[in-house]
Protein backbone atom coordinates (compact mmCIF):
# COMPACT_ATOMS: atom_id res chain seq x y z
CA UNK A 1 0.00 0.00 0.00
CA UNK A 2 2.78 2.24 0.94
CA UNK A 3 6.01 1.89 -0.95
CA UNK A 4 9.19 3.83 0.02
CA UNK A 5 12.17 3.85 -1.89
CA UNK A 6 15.75 5.00 -1.10
CA UNK A 7 14.47 7.08 1.51
CA UNK A 8 17.82 9.16 2.08
CA UNK A 9 17.37 11.81 5.36
CA UNK A 10 19.97 13.59 6.56
CA UNK A 11 20.95 16.23 9.34
CA UNK A 12 23.48 18.14 8.57
CA UNK A 13 25.78 15.37 8.41
CA UNK A 14 24.06 12.87 9.83
CA UNK A 15 22.78 10.16 8.09
CA UNK A 16 18.90 9.07 9.79
CA UNK A 17 17.67 7.19 6.98
CA UNK A 18 20.53 6.06 4.64
CA UNK A 19 18.96 4.31 2.11
CA UNK A 20 15.69 2.38 2.98
CA UNK A 21 13.34 0.70 0.66
CA UNK A 22 10.64 -0.86 2.52
CA UNK A 23 6.94 -1.53 1.53
CA UNK A 24 3.95 -1.57 3.48
CA UNK A 25 1.13 -4.55 2.43
CA UNK A 26 -2.52 -3.28 2.56
CA UNK A 27 -4.34 -4.73 5.60
CA UNK A 28 -1.46 -5.97 7.22
CA UNK A 29 -0.31 -5.46 10.80
CA UNK A 30 3.21 -4.79 9.74
CA UNK A 31 6.29 -4.30 12.73
CA UNK A 32 9.41 -2.30 12.59
CA UNK A 33 12.00 -3.24 14.79
CA UNK A 34 15.52 -2.16 14.97
CA UNK A 35 17.86 -0.98 17.65
CA UNK A 36 17.58 2.71 18.95
CA UNK A 37 18.76 5.14 16.39
CA UNK A 38 18.21 2.58 13.60
CA UNK A 39 15.90 5.51 11.80
CA UNK A 40 12.82 3.97 12.53
CA UNK A 41 10.99 7.29 13.95
CA UNK A 42 12.78 9.35 11.30
CA UNK A 43 11.35 7.18 8.92
CA UNK A 44 7.60 7.18 10.68
CA UNK A 45 8.28 11.31 10.64
CA UNK A 46 9.37 11.52 6.67
CA UNK A 47 6.49 9.29 5.94
CA UNK A 48 3.91 11.02 8.06
CA UNK A 49 5.12 14.82 6.72
CA UNK A 50 7.06 15.99 9.62
CA UNK A 51 10.48 16.13 7.58
CA UNK A 52 11.03 16.40 4.13
CA UNK A 53 13.38 14.12 2.89
CA UNK A 54 16.95 14.73 1.47
CA UNK A 55 15.78 11.97 -1.72
CA UNK A 56 14.39 9.39 -2.61
CA UNK A 57 10.06 8.95 -2.97
CA UNK A 58 7.04 7.39 -1.02
CA UNK A 59 4.28 6.50 -2.52
CA UNK A 60 0.68 5.05 -1.54
CA UNK A 61 -1.25 3.21 -3.23
CA UNK A 62 0.39 4.05 -6.73
CA UNK A 63 -0.25 7.90 -6.03
CA UNK A 64 3.14 10.29 -5.04
CA UNK A 65 2.44 11.15 -1.14
CA UNK A 66 6.33 12.58 -0.95
CA UNK A 67 6.51 15.51 1.28
CA UNK A 68 3.17 16.28 1.67
CA UNK A 69 2.20 18.35 4.77
CA UNK A 70 0.94 16.50 7.99
CA UNK A 71 -2.63 17.69 7.62
CA UNK A 72 -2.80 16.93 3.89
CA UNK A 73 -1.79 13.17 4.81
CA UNK A 74 -4.56 13.14 7.44
CA UNK A 75 -7.16 14.32 5.23
CA UNK A 76 -5.81 11.01 2.87
CA UNK A 77 -6.05 8.58 5.67
CA UNK A 78 -2.07 8.34 6.73
CA UNK A 79 -2.22 8.47 10.45
CA UNK A 80 0.35 8.58 13.51
CA UNK A 81 0.70 8.56 16.69
CA UNK A 82 3.92 9.80 18.76
CA UNK A 83 6.70 8.10 20.57
CA UNK A 84 6.05 10.37 23.85
CA UNK A 85 2.03 10.72 23.78
CA UNK A 86 0.85 13.78 23.12
CA UNK A 87 -2.41 15.59 23.91
CA UNK A 88 -4.19 18.74 24.11
CA UNK A 89 -3.50 18.85 27.57
CA UNK A 90 -5.95 21.76 28.25
CA UNK A 91 -9.18 20.45 26.94
CA UNK A 92 -10.98 17.15 28.11
CA UNK A 93 -10.08 13.58 26.76
CA UNK A 94 -13.92 14.30 24.98
CA UNK A 95 -12.96 17.49 23.33
CA UNK A 96 -9.29 15.96 22.61
CA UNK A 97 -11.14 13.36 20.12
CA UNK A 98 -13.61 15.66 19.05
CA UNK A 99 -10.52 17.97 17.76
CA UNK A 100 -10.11 14.98 14.76
CA UNK A 101 -10.71 15.09 12.18
CA UNK A 102 -9.39 18.78 11.48
CA UNK A 103 -11.62 20.63 8.69
CA UNK A 104 -14.91 20.49 9.90
CA UNK A 105 -17.40 23.08 8.62
CA UNK A 106 -16.95 25.03 12.30
CA UNK A 107 -13.53 25.89 11.19
CA UNK A 108 -14.62 28.59 8.96
CA UNK A 109 -15.72 31.71 10.37
CA UNK A 110 -18.66 32.21 8.35
CA UNK A 111 -20.01 29.49 9.40
CA UNK A 112 -19.02 30.25 12.97
CA UNK A 113 -21.47 33.19 12.95
CA UNK A 114 -24.17 31.64 10.19
CA UNK A 115 -24.10 28.17 10.18
CA UNK A 116 -24.42 27.18 13.66
CA UNK A 117 -27.27 24.50 12.86
CA UNK A 118 -25.10 22.65 10.44
CA UNK A 119 -22.03 22.86 13.45
CA UNK A 120 -24.06 21.67 15.92
CA UNK A 121 -25.41 18.73 14.18
CA UNK A 122 -21.74 17.71 13.40
CA UNK A 123 -20.88 18.22 17.36
CA UNK A 124 -23.44 15.95 17.62
CA UNK A 125 -22.47 13.08 15.88
CA UNK A 126 -18.96 13.70 16.48
CA UNK A 127 -19.98 14.00 20.25
CA UNK A 128 -21.58 10.19 20.07
CA UNK A 129 -18.58 9.04 18.26
CA UNK A 130 -15.76 10.16 20.47
CA UNK A 131 -17.90 8.49 23.31
CA UNK A 132 -18.24 5.25 21.86
CA UNK A 133 -14.55 5.20 20.69
CA UNK A 134 -13.44 6.08 25.00
CA UNK A 135 -15.73 3.32 25.69
CA UNK A 136 -14.05 0.84 23.47
CA UNK A 137 -10.73 1.69 24.55
CA UNK A 138 -12.33 1.29 27.83
CA UNK A 139 -11.47 4.32 29.33
CA UNK A 140 -15.23 6.33 29.01
CA UNK A 141 -15.11 7.34 32.59
CA UNK A 142 -12.43 9.86 31.91
CA UNK A 143 -14.52 11.33 29.27
CA UNK A 144 -14.58 15.06 31.09
CA UNK A 145 -10.97 14.49 32.77
CA UNK A 146 -8.44 17.14 31.11
CA UNK A 147 -6.29 15.13 29.05
CA UNK A 148 -3.08 16.71 30.81
CA UNK A 149 -3.96 14.59 33.74
CA UNK A 150 -4.60 11.52 32.95
CA UNK A 151 -1.86 8.44 32.89
CA UNK A 152 1.08 7.76 30.31
CA UNK A 153 -0.65 4.59 29.59
CA UNK A 154 -4.17 6.19 29.30
CA UNK A 155 -2.90 8.68 26.85
CA UNK A 156 -1.14 5.72 24.51
CA UNK A 157 -5.04 5.04 24.31
CA UNK A 158 -6.29 8.23 23.57
CA UNK A 159 -3.77 8.47 21.15
CA UNK A 160 -5.18 5.15 19.65
CA UNK A 161 -8.74 6.72 20.13
CA UNK A 162 -7.83 9.61 17.98
CA UNK A 163 -7.00 7.44 14.71
CA UNK A 164 -10.52 5.51 15.73
CA UNK A 165 -12.36 9.09 14.95
CA UNK A 166 -11.87 8.95 10.79
CA UNK A 167 -11.42 6.27 8.29
CA UNK A 168 -8.08 5.89 8.64
CA UNK A 169 -6.52 4.05 5.78
CA UNK A 170 -2.85 3.21 7.68
CA UNK A 171 -1.72 3.98 10.92
CA UNK A 172 1.60 4.38 12.27
CA UNK A 173 2.06 3.62 15.46
CA UNK A 174 5.50 5.07 17.51
CA UNK A 175 5.80 2.77 20.41
CA UNK A 176 2.67 2.40 21.88
CA UNK A 177 3.56 0.22 24.10
CA UNK A 178 6.36 1.63 25.59
CA UNK A 179 6.03 2.53 29.77
CA UNK A 180 2.69 1.25 29.53
CA UNK A 181 1.98 -2.02 32.19
CA UNK A 182 0.95 -5.62 31.01
CA UNK A 183 -2.91 -5.13 30.98
CA UNK A 184 -3.17 -1.78 29.37
CA UNK A 185 -0.31 -3.30 26.41
CA UNK A 186 -3.27 -6.14 25.78
CA UNK A 187 -6.33 -3.58 25.83
CA UNK A 188 -3.89 -1.72 23.17
CA UNK A 189 -3.09 -4.61 21.63
CA UNK A 190 -6.87 -6.18 21.16
CA UNK A 191 -7.87 -2.45 20.07
CA UNK A 192 -5.64 -2.54 17.35
CA UNK A 193 -6.51 -6.79 16.16
CA UNK A 194 -9.85 -5.43 16.07
CA UNK A 195 -9.78 -2.45 14.17
CA UNK A 196 -7.60 -4.49 11.85
CA UNK A 197 -9.82 -6.95 11.56
CA UNK A 198 -13.15 -5.08 11.82
CA UNK A 199 -12.77 -1.71 10.03
CA UNK A 200 -9.69 -2.97 7.81
CA UNK A 201 -6.74 -0.66 9.13
CA UNK A 202 -3.29 -1.16 8.23
CA UNK A 203 -1.21 -0.76 10.79
CA UNK A 204 3.25 -0.24 11.09
CA UNK A 205 3.75 -0.38 14.79
CA UNK A 206 8.03 -0.06 15.65
CA UNK A 207 7.57 -1.58 19.14
CA UNK A 208 10.52 -2.96 20.99
CA UNK A 209 8.52 -5.40 22.92
CA UNK A 210 8.75 -8.95 21.21
CA UNK A 211 6.06 -10.67 22.55
CA UNK A 212 4.01 -7.59 21.72
CA UNK A 213 5.32 -7.87 18.30
CA UNK A 214 4.99 -11.69 18.04
CA UNK A 215 1.30 -11.49 18.70
CA UNK A 216 0.37 -8.60 16.53
CA UNK A 217 2.48 -8.18 13.67
CA UNK A 218 3.24 -10.07 10.57
CA UNK A 219 5.53 -9.19 8.47
CA UNK A 220 8.08 -7.87 10.55
CA UNK A 221 10.92 -5.92 9.24
CA UNK A 222 14.10 -4.94 10.91
CA UNK A 223 15.72 -1.64 10.43
CA UNK A 224 19.65 -1.11 11.49
CA UNK A 225 21.64 2.31 10.67
CA UNK A 226 19.33 4.19 8.47
CA UNK A 227 18.59 0.85 6.13
CA UNK A 228 16.03 -1.99 6.09
CA UNK A 229 18.43 -5.39 7.43
CA UNK A 230 15.50 -7.80 6.64
CA UNK A 231 12.06 -8.71 6.35
CA UNK A 232 10.02 -11.55 6.72
CA UNK A 233 8.15 -13.48 9.42
CA UNK A 234 9.43 -12.90 12.76
CA UNK A 235 10.67 -16.04 13.35
CA UNK A 236 12.55 -15.79 9.93
CA UNK A 237 13.65 -12.51 11.63
CA UNK A 238 14.58 -14.08 14.40
CA UNK A 239 16.73 -16.45 12.60
CA UNK A 240 18.88 -13.70 10.66
CA UNK A 241 22.38 -13.60 11.35
CA UNK A 242 22.53 -9.80 10.51
CA UNK A 243 19.26 -8.94 12.62
CA UNK A 244 20.55 -11.01 15.81
CA UNK A 245 23.91 -9.17 15.53
CA UNK A 246 22.68 -5.99 15.10
CA UNK A 247 19.49 -6.12 17.61
CA UNK A 248 18.97 -9.41 19.08
CA UNK A 249 21.96 -9.24 20.60
CA UNK A 250 23.57 -12.97 21.12
CA UNK A 251 22.19 -13.15 24.39
CA UNK A 252 18.35 -13.66 22.99
CA UNK A 253 19.50 -16.24 20.78
CA UNK A 254 21.22 -18.33 24.01
CA UNK A 255 17.93 -17.85 25.26
CA UNK A 256 15.93 -19.31 22.58
CA UNK A 257 18.61 -22.35 22.73
CA UNK A 258 17.66 -22.52 26.36
CA UNK A 259 14.28 -23.06 25.46
CA UNK A 260 14.82 -25.16 22.64
CA UNK B 1 -18.87 61.97 55.74
CA UNK B 2 -14.54 62.36 55.50
CA UNK B 3 -14.67 58.96 54.74
CA UNK B 4 -17.39 59.11 51.81
CA UNK B 5 -15.27 61.98 50.95
CA UNK B 6 -11.93 59.73 51.06
CA UNK B 7 -13.42 57.01 48.87
CA UNK B 8 -15.19 59.06 46.59
CA UNK B 9 -11.84 60.68 45.37
CA UNK B 10 -10.14 57.48 45.62
CA UNK B 11 -12.73 56.74 43.12
CA UNK B 12 -12.52 59.57 41.05
CA UNK B 13 -8.49 59.99 40.63
CA UNK B 14 -7.58 55.78 40.96
CA UNK B 15 -10.14 53.37 40.90
CA UNK B 16 -11.92 54.55 37.44
CA UNK B 17 -9.26 55.88 35.41
CA UNK B 18 -7.32 52.64 36.77
CA UNK B 19 -10.20 50.68 35.69
CA UNK B 20 -10.33 52.50 32.26
CA UNK B 21 -6.31 51.77 31.59
CA UNK B 22 -6.67 48.60 32.70
CA UNK B 23 -9.39 47.25 30.08
CA UNK B 24 -7.27 48.82 27.55
CA UNK B 25 -4.06 47.32 29.20
CA UNK B 26 -5.48 44.25 29.04
CA UNK B 27 -6.74 43.97 25.54
CA UNK B 28 -3.32 44.96 24.45
CA UNK B 29 -2.41 42.52 25.92
CA UNK B 30 -4.64 39.89 24.38
CA UNK B 31 -3.47 40.42 20.86
CA UNK B 32 0.33 39.92 22.29
CA UNK B 33 -0.56 36.58 24.00
CA UNK B 34 -2.56 35.40 21.35
CA UNK B 35 0.41 35.91 18.87
CA UNK B 36 2.86 34.52 21.16
CA UNK B 37 0.10 31.89 22.30
CA UNK B 38 -0.39 30.54 18.72
CA UNK B 39 2.35 31.97 16.33
CA UNK B 40 5.32 31.23 19.03
CA UNK B 41 7.08 34.66 19.39
CA UNK B 42 6.99 38.04 20.59
CA UNK B 43 5.44 40.40 18.54
CA UNK B 44 6.78 43.70 19.36
CA UNK B 45 5.20 45.43 16.54
CA UNK B 46 1.37 45.33 18.38
CA UNK B 47 1.81 48.77 19.67
CA UNK B 48 2.23 50.69 16.34
CA UNK B 49 -1.06 47.55 15.17
CA UNK B 50 -2.51 49.39 17.80
CA UNK B 51 -1.62 52.73 16.12
CA UNK B 52 -2.63 51.76 12.63
CA UNK B 53 -5.71 50.69 13.40
CA UNK B 54 -6.64 53.62 15.45
CA UNK B 55 -5.11 55.69 12.37
CA UNK B 56 -7.68 54.14 10.32
CA UNK B 57 -10.45 54.58 12.74
CA UNK B 58 -9.40 58.22 13.08
CA UNK B 59 -9.35 59.29 10.00
CA UNK B 60 -12.70 57.42 9.25
CA UNK B 61 -14.42 59.57 11.49
CA UNK B 62 -12.97 63.05 10.88
CA UNK B 63 -15.02 61.55 7.34
CA UNK B 64 -17.87 60.91 8.64
CA UNK B 65 -17.85 63.81 10.64
CA UNK B 66 -17.38 65.89 7.64
CA UNK B 67 -20.57 64.31 6.42
CA UNK B 68 -22.39 65.36 9.62
CA UNK B 69 -22.87 61.97 10.63
CA UNK B 70 -23.03 61.20 14.20
CA UNK B 71 -24.02 59.05 17.12
CA UNK B 72 -25.31 61.81 19.10
CA UNK B 73 -24.26 61.63 22.66
CA UNK B 74 -21.93 58.77 21.94
CA UNK B 75 -18.35 59.25 20.11
CA UNK B 76 -18.48 58.86 15.89
CA UNK B 77 -15.81 57.13 16.49
CA UNK B 78 -17.92 53.82 17.19
CA UNK B 79 -18.94 54.10 13.94
CA UNK B 80 -15.86 54.15 11.94
CA UNK B 81 -14.45 51.45 14.39
CA UNK B 82 -15.04 48.47 11.63
CA UNK B 83 -13.45 50.10 9.38
CA UNK B 84 -10.95 50.80 11.34
CA UNK B 85 -10.75 46.79 12.33
CA UNK B 86 -11.07 45.61 8.39
CA UNK B 87 -8.09 47.95 7.90
CA UNK B 88 -5.99 46.81 10.59
CA UNK B 89 -6.91 42.87 9.81
CA UNK B 90 -6.23 43.68 6.23
CA UNK B 91 -2.63 45.33 7.21
CA UNK B 92 -2.17 42.01 9.24
CA UNK B 93 -2.56 39.44 6.87
CA UNK B 94 -0.93 41.00 4.08
CA UNK B 95 2.28 41.42 6.70
CA UNK B 96 1.87 37.61 7.20
CA UNK B 97 1.96 37.09 3.64
CA UNK B 98 4.68 39.56 2.90
CA UNK B 99 7.03 38.49 5.46
CA UNK B 100 5.94 36.05 8.61
CA UNK B 101 5.31 33.18 5.98
CA UNK B 102 8.51 33.28 4.69
CA UNK B 103 9.88 32.57 8.13
CA UNK B 104 7.09 30.27 9.49
CA UNK B 105 8.31 27.96 5.72
CA UNK B 106 11.85 27.76 7.17
CA UNK B 107 10.85 26.97 11.04
CA UNK B 108 12.91 30.01 12.39
CA UNK B 109 12.73 30.28 15.94
CA UNK B 110 10.78 32.39 17.79
CA UNK B 111 13.64 35.03 18.52
CA UNK B 112 14.35 35.35 15.37
CA UNK B 113 10.49 36.08 14.52
CA UNK B 114 10.52 38.32 17.53
CA UNK B 115 13.79 40.45 16.28
CA UNK B 116 11.47 40.25 12.30
CA UNK B 117 8.37 41.80 14.07
CA UNK B 118 11.02 44.40 15.75
CA UNK B 119 11.22 45.58 11.58
CA UNK B 120 7.27 45.37 11.17
CA UNK B 121 7.20 47.35 13.82
CA UNK B 122 9.52 50.30 12.59
CA UNK B 123 7.64 50.06 9.01
CA UNK B 124 4.35 50.45 10.16
CA UNK B 125 5.78 53.11 12.63
CA UNK B 126 7.01 54.89 9.57
CA UNK B 127 3.52 53.87 7.82
CA UNK B 128 1.58 55.43 10.29
CA UNK B 129 3.51 58.69 10.72
CA UNK B 130 3.82 59.00 7.02
CA UNK B 131 -0.05 59.20 6.30
CA UNK B 132 -1.24 60.74 9.88
CA UNK B 133 2.01 62.89 11.01
CA UNK B 134 3.69 62.33 14.44
CA UNK B 135 1.35 65.07 16.00
CA UNK B 136 -1.62 64.70 18.51
CA UNK B 137 -4.84 64.57 16.72
CA UNK B 138 -8.48 64.65 18.20
CA UNK B 139 -11.07 62.56 16.76
CA UNK B 140 -13.39 62.87 19.89
CA UNK B 141 -16.94 64.04 19.87
CA UNK B 142 -20.39 63.95 21.73
CA UNK B 143 -21.11 64.29 25.38
CA UNK B 144 -18.35 64.43 27.29
CA UNK B 145 -19.02 63.30 30.42
CA UNK B 146 -21.60 60.80 31.81
CA UNK B 147 -21.36 62.26 35.25
CA UNK B 148 -19.09 65.44 35.62
CA UNK B 149 -17.40 66.72 39.08
CA UNK B 150 -19.94 69.64 39.73
CA UNK B 151 -23.02 68.11 38.80
CA UNK B 152 -22.14 65.00 41.45
CA UNK B 153 -21.12 67.73 43.86
CA UNK B 154 -24.80 69.50 43.54
CA UNK B 155 -26.61 65.79 43.75
CA UNK B 156 -24.46 64.44 46.64
CA UNK B 157 -23.94 67.50 48.53
CA UNK B 158 -20.05 66.14 49.19
CA UNK B 159 -16.87 68.17 48.85
CA UNK B 160 -15.55 65.43 46.40
CA UNK B 161 -16.34 65.54 42.91
CA UNK B 162 -16.61 62.81 41.06
CA UNK B 163 -15.96 62.35 37.39
CA UNK B 164 -16.79 59.97 34.73
CA UNK B 165 -16.64 60.34 31.55
CA UNK B 166 -18.10 58.67 27.97
CA UNK B 167 -15.03 57.42 27.17
CA UNK B 168 -14.09 55.36 30.24
CA UNK B 169 -17.80 54.34 30.36
CA UNK B 170 -17.28 53.25 26.49
CA UNK B 171 -13.75 51.07 27.31
CA UNK B 172 -15.17 49.37 30.50
CA UNK B 173 -18.56 48.74 28.54
CA UNK B 174 -17.20 47.59 25.65
CA UNK B 175 -13.83 45.79 26.65
CA UNK B 176 -16.30 43.24 28.80
CA UNK B 177 -18.11 42.98 25.52
CA UNK B 178 -15.02 41.88 23.39
CA UNK B 179 -13.75 39.87 26.36
CA UNK B 180 -16.63 37.34 26.44
CA UNK B 181 -16.75 37.74 22.36
CA UNK B 182 -13.58 36.18 22.84
CA UNK B 183 -13.64 33.72 25.09
CA UNK B 184 -16.85 31.82 23.58
CA UNK B 185 -15.31 32.04 20.88
CA UNK B 186 -12.12 30.11 22.57
CA UNK B 187 -13.76 28.17 24.22
CA UNK B 188 -17.23 27.40 22.21
CA UNK B 189 -16.40 27.48 19.09
CA UNK B 190 -14.63 24.48 16.95
CA UNK B 191 -12.29 27.29 15.26
CA UNK B 192 -11.35 28.96 18.57
CA UNK B 193 -10.98 25.08 19.85
CA UNK B 194 -8.59 24.90 17.02
CA UNK B 195 -6.96 27.75 17.78
CA UNK B 196 -6.04 26.39 21.48
CA UNK B 197 -5.50 22.89 19.83
CA UNK B 198 -3.00 24.63 18.06
CA UNK B 199 -1.93 26.37 20.71
CA UNK B 200 -1.54 23.46 23.31
CA UNK B 201 0.24 20.85 20.14
CA UNK B 202 1.51 22.29 17.16
CA UNK B 203 2.37 18.52 15.62
CA UNK B 204 -0.49 16.62 16.88
CA UNK B 205 -3.05 19.93 15.69
CA UNK B 206 -1.04 19.43 12.60
CA UNK B 207 -1.87 15.74 12.44
CA UNK B 208 -5.64 16.05 13.39
CA UNK B 209 -5.73 17.60 10.22
CA UNK B 210 -5.91 20.79 11.26
CA UNK B 211 -5.06 23.32 8.41
CA UNK B 212 -2.02 25.62 9.93
CA UNK B 213 -2.28 28.54 7.05
CA UNK B 214 -6.61 28.60 8.53
CA UNK B 215 -5.30 28.60 11.92
CA UNK B 216 -2.59 31.43 11.91
CA UNK B 217 -4.88 33.87 9.23
CA UNK B 218 -7.62 33.43 12.06
CA UNK B 219 -5.46 34.49 15.04
CA UNK B 220 -4.56 37.52 13.13
CA UNK B 221 -8.03 38.55 12.38
CA UNK B 222 -8.94 38.02 16.22
CA UNK B 223 -5.63 40.19 16.73
CA UNK B 224 -6.43 42.54 14.21
CA UNK B 225 -9.78 43.13 15.94
CA UNK B 226 -8.36 43.46 19.30
CA UNK B 227 -5.50 45.75 18.90
CA UNK B 228 -8.07 48.17 16.82
CA UNK B 229 -10.27 48.28 19.65
CA UNK B 230 -7.51 49.00 22.27
CA UNK B 231 -6.30 51.16 20.24
CA UNK B 232 -9.11 53.39 19.65
CA UNK B 233 -10.07 53.26 22.92
CA UNK B 234 -7.24 54.28 24.33
CA UNK B 235 -6.93 57.40 21.90
CA UNK B 236 -10.34 58.28 22.85
CA UNK B 237 -9.79 58.07 26.54
CA UNK B 238 -6.29 60.05 26.38
CA UNK B 239 -5.40 61.08 22.81
CA UNK B 240 -4.48 59.83 19.24
CA UNK B 241 -0.84 60.37 19.17
CA UNK B 242 1.63 57.47 17.44
CA UNK B 243 4.71 57.68 19.91
CA UNK B 244 2.08 56.72 22.83
CA UNK B 245 1.17 53.30 21.00
CA UNK B 246 5.09 52.68 21.09
CA UNK B 247 5.01 53.66 24.33
CA UNK B 248 2.39 51.28 25.59
CA UNK B 249 4.38 48.52 24.05
CA UNK B 250 6.11 47.95 27.69
CA UNK B 251 2.78 47.73 29.74
CA UNK B 252 1.03 45.76 27.48
CA UNK B 253 4.23 43.62 27.41
CA UNK B 254 4.32 43.02 30.96
CA UNK B 255 0.76 42.86 31.38
CA UNK B 256 0.83 39.73 29.30
CA UNK B 257 3.97 38.50 30.98
CA UNK B 258 2.29 39.24 34.10
CA UNK B 259 -1.05 37.30 33.50
CA UNK B 260 1.15 34.35 32.09
CA UNK B 261 2.06 34.24 28.30
CA UNK B 262 -0.08 32.38 26.43
CA UNK B 263 -3.34 32.68 28.59
CA UNK B 264 -6.08 35.14 27.70
CA UNK B 265 -7.05 34.85 31.51
CA UNK B 266 -4.28 36.09 32.59
CA UNK B 267 -3.79 38.38 29.90
CA UNK B 268 -6.67 40.71 31.44
CA UNK B 269 -5.81 39.88 35.34
CA UNK B 270 -2.25 41.22 34.10
CA UNK B 271 -3.68 44.44 32.34
CA UNK B 272 -5.04 45.30 35.64
CA UNK B 273 -2.43 44.72 38.13
CA UNK B 274 -0.13 46.64 35.83
CA UNK B 275 -2.69 49.47 35.19
CA UNK B 276 -3.51 49.22 39.16
CA UNK B 277 0.08 49.19 40.38
CA UNK B 278 0.74 52.55 37.97
CA UNK B 279 -2.06 54.43 38.54
CA UNK B 280 -1.64 53.97 42.91
CA UNK B 281 1.88 54.65 42.87
CA UNK B 282 2.12 57.64 40.68
CA UNK B 283 -0.87 59.21 42.61
CA UNK B 284 -0.67 62.15 45.29
CA UNK B 285 -2.43 60.70 47.96
CA UNK B 286 -2.71 63.67 50.44
CA UNK B 287 -6.55 64.26 49.79
CA UNK B 288 -7.68 60.65 50.97
CA UNK B 289 -5.36 60.70 53.84
CA UNK B 290 -6.13 64.49 54.28
CA UNK B 291 -9.74 62.97 54.49
CA UNK B 292 -9.00 59.42 56.44
CA UNK B 293 -7.16 60.81 59.10
CA UNK B 294 -7.08 63.61 61.89
CA UNK B 295 -6.26 66.65 61.21
CA UNK B 296 -3.15 66.30 63.55
CA UNK B 297 -1.85 63.71 61.26
CA UNK B 298 -2.88 65.06 57.75
CA UNK B 299 0.36 65.18 55.82
CA UNK B 300 2.00 67.97 54.46
CA UNK B 301 3.71 66.42 51.24
CA UNK B 302 1.94 65.11 48.19
CA UNK B 303 2.38 61.50 49.93
CA UNK B 304 2.99 60.19 46.19
CA UNK B 305 5.39 57.11 45.82
CA UNK B 306 6.76 57.84 42.67
CA UNK B 307 6.33 61.11 39.64
CA UNK B 308 4.35 60.44 36.98
CA UNK B 309 7.07 60.89 34.48
CA UNK B 310 8.24 57.24 36.07
CA UNK B 311 5.07 55.30 35.41
CA UNK B 312 6.91 52.93 32.96
CA UNK B 313 9.31 51.96 35.84
CA UNK B 314 6.47 50.47 37.45
CA UNK B 315 5.64 48.06 34.63
CA UNK B 316 9.50 47.33 34.22
CA UNK B 317 9.84 46.65 37.85
CA UNK B 318 6.81 44.72 38.31
CA UNK B 319 7.61 42.83 35.12
CA UNK B 320 11.36 41.93 36.49
CA UNK B 321 9.90 41.23 39.94
CA UNK B 322 7.49 38.29 38.03
CA UNK B 323 10.24 36.92 35.60
CA UNK B 324 12.63 36.64 38.67
CA UNK B 325 9.96 34.93 41.01
CA UNK B 326 7.43 33.30 38.79
CA UNK B 327 8.72 33.20 35.31
CA UNK B 328 5.30 31.62 33.71
CA UNK B 329 3.29 34.54 35.34
CA UNK B 330 -0.06 34.20 37.56
CA UNK B 331 -1.85 32.04 35.56
CA UNK B 332 1.28 29.50 34.66
CA UNK B 333 1.35 30.76 30.77
CA UNK B 334 4.74 29.09 28.78
CA UNK B 335 7.90 31.02 30.33
CA UNK B 336 9.79 33.34 28.54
Amino acid sequence: MIVVEDLHKHFGGFHAVDGASLSFAEGAITGLIGPNGAGKTTLFNVIAGVHKPTSGRVTMAGEDITGLPPHDLFHKGVLRTFQVAHEFHSMSCRENLMMVPGGQSGERLWNTWFGRKRIAEEERALRAKADEVLDFLTIGHLADQKAGQISGGQKKLLELGRTMMVDARIVFLDEVGAGVNRTLLNVIGDAIIRLNKERGYTFVVIEHDMDFIARLCDPVICMAEGRVLAAGTLDQIKANEQVIEAYLGTGLKNREKVGA
Amino acid sequence: MDLLNAFVSLANYVLIPGIAYGSQLALGALGVTLVYGILRFSNFAHGDTMAFGAMITVLMTWWLQSLGVSLGPLPTALLALPFGIAGCILLLLATDRAVYHFYREKKAKPVILAIVSLGVMFIMNGIVRFIIGPDDQRFLDGERFLISAGDFKKMTGLEEGLAIKTTQVITVITAIIVVSLLFWFLNRTRSGKSMRAYSDNEDLALLSGINPERVVMLTWVIVGALATVAGVLYGLDKSFKPFTYFQLLLPIFASAIVGGLGSPVGAIAGGFVIAFSEVTITYAWKKVLGYMMPDSLAPDGLVQLLSTDYKFAVSFAILLIVLLFKPTGLFKGQSV
